[in-house]
């Protein structure tokens, strides 16, 4: 049996990698993003093990719906992105700022 | 030391890497592809939590659909990479201070509180059966049935948003109008030639 605080050392380690993740790729949107799929991922672990140590299923059901709601903010995020590029030709972070109205 | 360990030890150490390469590098195409290894490592690992539906499903629709919709998106962008990287050891020093402040209070905060060795966890719970993917179900389809909705809700809005978002209209295409086709009249179509040589 492998202890439940091993798991939790896991997990925080990979939130903590996605976090600095989002800083370091200050220009970069489509690493944010991904470092934004990674931090789900650390709390979709954190579900898991807490329902296990409960004995509820529970926590299995919310990953379920958390992995459907990532599913479609990823597909939009994705389609702004394309959108972004389309109208200024680049997704530098630093030219979301120029979009007026 | 028995397998489970050595796999969890394993796997986990794949994990930290992979997703410090998805962080680090400097190619969104590569750190995708490590993205997608890094999913197939914590599936193995939901797997040694009794989670296996989940598992399957993390790798089915996640490595399937949503990683192959990343790729497709950063492989289509035409992106200047020496403009994007370019802000890296800018930020690096406060990267380095977030991940090591916030790694540093969640693993005391869990050491405090759940380092008991005894409190094992449970990798099977049984509702009514020792089948995982049939208790996952019997709860979905009951308790959270009105939730299990809202999900389908939410993907159809995906859906819409994400197609009305990049839908391009062109000029040149030919469609029908419904309206012009429901108010149009008999003259609009009909025009009765008198045969005037016949009389």
């Amino acid at each position: 049996m492998i202890p439940m605080s091993y798991y939790l050392f896991l997990s925080s380690i990979l939130f903590s990698i996605s976090l600095a993740g989002i800083f370091l790729n200050r220009k970069n949107i489509l690493i944010m993003l991904m470092s934004l799929e990674l931090m789900f991922l650390s709390i979709n672990f954190n579900f898991i093990i807490f329902g296990n140590y409960l004995g509820d299923l529970t926590g299995q059901i919310f990953v379920f719906f958390i992995l459907t709601v990532i599913a479609a903010e990823s597909a939009i995020g994705l389609a702004i992105i394309v959108v972004l590029y389309r109208n200024r030709h680049s997704i530098n972070v630093d030219d979301i700022g120029n979009l007026k109205g | 030391m028995n397998a489970e360990l050595i796999i969890f030890y394993l796997f986990s150490i794949f994990l930290i890497i992979s997703s410090m390469r998805v962080v680090i590098s400097n190619n969104p195409v590569k750190s995708a592809i490590y993205l997608v290894f890094s999913f197939f490592c914590s599936a193995v690992l939901w797997l040694l939590l009794g989670a296996e539906f989940l598992s399957v499903i993390l790798i089915l629709v996640y490595v399937g659909a949503v990683m192959v919709l990343f790729l497709f998106v950063v492989m289509m962008l035409d992106i200047n990479l020496s403009e994007i990287t370019s802000g890296f050891v800018k930020y690096l020093n406060e990267g380095i201070f977030v991940f090591i402040i916030m790694s540093a209070l969640l693993i005391l905060f869990f050491q405090n509180q759940f380092a008991d060795t005894n409190k094992n966890i449970i990798t099977e719970i049984i509702i009514i059966s020792d089948n995982n993917t049939k208790n996952l179900g019997y709860i979905l389809y009951t308790e959270y049935i009105l939730a299990f909705e809202i999900a389908a809700v939410i993907l159809l809005l995906g859906i819409i948003s994400a197609i009305t978002l990049t839908h391009k209209k062109k000029s040149d295409n030919k469609f029908q109008d419904p309206d012009m086709q429901v108010n149009v009249k008999k003259e609009d179509r009909i025009f009765i030639v008198k045969d005037e040589d016949s009389k």
